[in-house]
């Protein structure tokens, strides 16, 4: 086998979502899409959601390990399930492989991926040269983050950045790609296509300006975010409701993050260590009372799923399953999520180089 | 610890006035200034400037400050320098992720922009970190003095 | 070996190797790299990825690395302390071995006021000696500083920058014992043009025992003009250009031809001197003049 050849075609793959995925390619499985009108990138994400379909993403977390196999297993686990994979960038200022490091790898063999840039580690300079070596390795897809405070992670006494902010990302990436200039002003002499995305997190304080920030980030360049885990439908769609009397759910696509609990104490862990992240009582007690506390956590998380599924304007869901990634492709069938669509699979063939020596 | 912090943002809509009869004063006096020297009155109005606004506000000299876009909550003082709202870390009770002990910013922001009449709060660009231990006010007079001589 | 490269498995031979540099695109495409830096391929040993020269942004370092690694060119990925903290440096050293890069050169960066954003803000939560005792300890403890392991660790070649000068009274190698002591594999230099200069500067390195400890390339590259030797002279830190070389280019029917010519002869002259282990070519955007001058002149590592 070369490197060049289409991946196959399995069960998983049949009646790809688009047409124009449908013409055969003799094609680099790294190679961009077919440009199409009302399309800033030319990436599957994008396609997915313009076309109205409900889009899963769900999340890589990067390895501690030089080993691109490493990499590629973790994909694999998603591969057919989902519409584009998020690497991480340094979660909870933890250090592992770099989001750009991962995204380069996967978009080689055909993965579609949301690439994490956070203001925390890069100043202006570092974010747009990456955003620009992104877009040129296959990376159609941007999450703007401001990124953990270094004091949670691994390496306390580093200089946190912070240089731009989420919002002055959005707004220098749109630049980048609409005016084709860095924010010096400089030309490029080839903008990047990019789908922009940013984060939102509906269940942190102050409430009432949340919907607005979104108004905000939706006004610097975001084109579609991805929440924070949501445990409490009520309070989201207290949210929705103030989302759709602005209108925004018709200029951004919203993914509502989702993830399967392990335990109640995993669920108080998580409530009281990782910022931002609200998990109500009534949750916790459900845990806690279940015979099987793990299999009660999917059990729910696929219920809050249907439950998302339901409320006008929400987009897709993004799925974070941190420590239970094998857990991914059961909790996209049951809750049948999808409606019976199947997203591309890649089936990438890894060159042999990358292979791991016997 | 921080009281003055909060006192200033509960009265955001008093000194947001006085912040705007000083710009007519310091326009006033900007010949006086021009005569002196900018560069000459740097250090004394940047010393100045960094005790009363210290007081007031925690201000952390970013040399931009943008104190009537954020009702009057110093936005220097995000452990993430945060210029356009809130991170997604809030706890409930609406403290800092990172620093437990103090109410975040940007909750403090919304308070005053509500106590200054709302709609105050306004997309900021990327900062300009040559103007760091500058003094604001200088640099705001000398724009002032620009626009009126053209 | 400590990595799978090229680079340093010649250095290890003893033979005379050949690296040159290159600066990213300001584009979005992976032929735009290949279109700009393709020239080298075959004629060096590796090529250096500069990091945000001159405090400009341009597509990244790593990409454009992985970009030339995937097409059969050997990089060694530049790494600066200015724009990026210790968690982002550390996360792109293991990225970088993943994509197929072998070697890395660690340096503290060009200051963000000689830029074009200078408003920027410089991070500097490192120097370059913390870069380099970073790399060291992935690659031969296998963990991160702070302790978590990294299985397997990438392998790395570890180099530094240095200038070449004049050893006078009071000479001391310090700068560049710290450096070998935090993790240094190799060093390639500054221009140095001044080749009386450089053959004292080797003889004192060599003295003081360096040249048994690590290897150098030393940088040179083909003068544009006399107009740009001027500039070089006067403008780059630690670079001195002779007055009889920028004579010799000025009275030249082609002042590139002589540039090429000049820069040719003295990588003739570094195969003599002693610890000298390679010529580092460098010519801002000037890759195709590097690379007419290795054919033009059959220059082999």
């Amino acid at each position: 086998m070369t490197g060049l050849e289409r991946p196959g075609t399995g069960p998983l793959n049949e009646g790809p979502a688009f047409p124009a995925m449908k013409s055969p390619g003799p094609i680099d499985p790294g190679a961009p899409l077919e440009p199409l009108p009302g399309h800033s990138s030319r990436g599957r994400l994008e396609r997915v959601l313009r076309a109205g379909e409900f889009a899963v993403t769900a999340e890589l977390s990067p390895p501690d390990s030089a080993d691109p196999m490493d990499v590629f297993d973790r994909a694999a686990i998603f591969d057919g399930w989902v519409d584009a994979i998020n690497a991480t960038d340094g979660s909870g200022a933890n250090c592992h492989m770099s989001s750009l490091g991962v995204c380069a790898l996967l978009t080689r063999v055909g993965y579609a991926t949301v690439m994490q840039i956070s203001a925390r580690d890069r100043n202006r300079i570092a974010i747009q040269g990456d955003v620009l070596s992104a877009a040129a390795m296959g990376v159609a897809n941007i999450l703007c983050l401001t990124g953990d405070g270094v004091e949670c992670g691994d390496h306390p006494q580093a200089q946190p950045v912070f240089d731009l902010d989420c919002m002055t990302t959005l707004a220098v990436l749109s630049t980048m790609r609409d005016e084709g200039t860095f924010a010096s002003g400089r030309r490029l002499d080839r903008a990047p296509e990019l789908f922009l995305g940013a984060a939102a997190n509906p269940f942190a304080p102050p409430f009432d300006y949340r919907p607005l920030r979104l108004r905000r980030k939706i006004e610097a360049g975001a084109q579609f975010v991805q929440t924070q885990y949501c445990f409490d439908i009520p309070r989201l769609e207290r949210y929705m409701e103030r989302v759709r009397d602005l209108g925004l759910h018709e200029k951004c696509f919203i993914l509502v993050g989702v993830g399967p609990l392990a335990s109640a104490r995993a669920a108080r862990w998580i409530r009281s260590h990782v910022p931002g992240v609200h998990i109500p009582d009534a949750v916790v007690d459900r845990l806690a009372g279940a015979a099987d506390a793990r299999e009660e956590g999917k059990r729910l998380c696929v219920e809050l799923i249907q439950r998302i599924r339901d409320i006008e304007g929400i987009s897709g869901i993004h799925l974070m399953a941190y420590r239970q990634e094998e857990s991914v492709a059961w909790i996209i069938a049951e809750s049948d999520v999808l409606k019976g669509r199947t997203p591309h699979a890649v089936h990438p063939v890894i060159p042999d180089y990358m292979r791991r020596k016997a | 610890m921080w009281s003055m912090r909060d006192w200033s943002v509960r009265h955001a809509h008093h000194l947001a006035r006085l912040y705007v009869v000083f710009e007519h004063l310091m326009v006033v006096v900007g010949p006086l200034v021009r005569l002196i020297g900018h560069d000459r009155l740097e250090r004394p109005v940047a010393a100045v400037e960094r005790t009363i606004k210290g007081t007031l506000f925690d201000c952390r000299m970013c040399g931009a400050c943008v104190l009537s876009s954020t009702g009057m909550s110093c936005p220097r003082n995000c452990p993430k320098d945060l210029l356009n709202g809130p991170c997604g870390g809030v706890r409930a009770d609406g403290t800092c992720e990172i620093l437990p002990d103090m109410t975040c910013v940007w909750v403090k922001a919304v308070e005053g922009d509500r106590n200054m009449g709302g709609g105050t709060i306004a997309l900021l660009p990327a900062s300009d970190h040559r103007l760091v231990r500058r003094s604001s006010w200088l640099r705001v007079l000398r724009q002032r003095s620009a626009e009126r001589a053209r | 070996m400590k990595s799978p490269g090229q680079l340093e498995a010649r250095l290890a031979a003893g033979d005379f190797v050949i690296t040159a540099e290159t600066t990213p695109p300001d584009a979005a495409t992976s032929e735009a790299v290949m279109e700009r830096t393709g020239c080298l391929k075959g004629l060096v040993d590796a090529v250096n990825v500069t990091d945000g020269a001159g405090a400009r942004t341009h597509m990244s370092a790593l990409p454009c690395a992985a970009i030339l690694a995937a097409n059969g060119i050997e990089p060694v990925l530049q790494f600066t302390v200015r724009d990026r903290n210790r968690l982002a440096i550390q996360g792109d050293m293991i990225g970088a071995a993943a994509l197929g890069v072998p070697s890395i050169l660690c340096l503290h960066g060009d200051s963000i006021t000689k830029g074009d954003q200078p408003d920027a803000k410089a991070v500097e939560d490192t120097d370059s000696r913390g870069l380099i005792s970073m790399a060291r300890q992935m690659r031969d403890e296998g963990c991160l500083p702070s302790g978590r392991t990294i299985d397997p660790p990438p392998g790395l070649l570890i180099g530094a920058a240095d200038t070449p000068r004049d050893p006078g009274a009071g000479f001391n190698t310090d700068g560049l014992d710290a450096k070998i002591a935090a993790g240094v594999d190799f060093f390639q230099t500054q221009f140095a043009y001044d080749i009386e200069v450089l053959k004292r500067y080797m003889a004192a390195l060599d003295d003081h025992g360096i040249t048994r400890k690590t290897r150098f390339i030393v940088g040179v590259g083909p003068i544009m003009s006399a107009r740009s030797a001027r500039w070089m002279d006067a403008n780059l830190f630690g670079v001195h250009v002779p007055e009889h070389v920028i004579r010799r280019i000025e009275g030249a029917a082609d002042e590139k031809e002589e540039g090429r010519k000049v820069c040719a002869e003295l990588i003739e002259q570094f195969r003599e001197i002693k610890g000298i282990a390679g010529a580092h070519m460098m010519a801002p955007r000037g890759e195709k003049a590097i690379a007419r001058t290795l054919t033009d002149y059959r220059i082999r590592g």
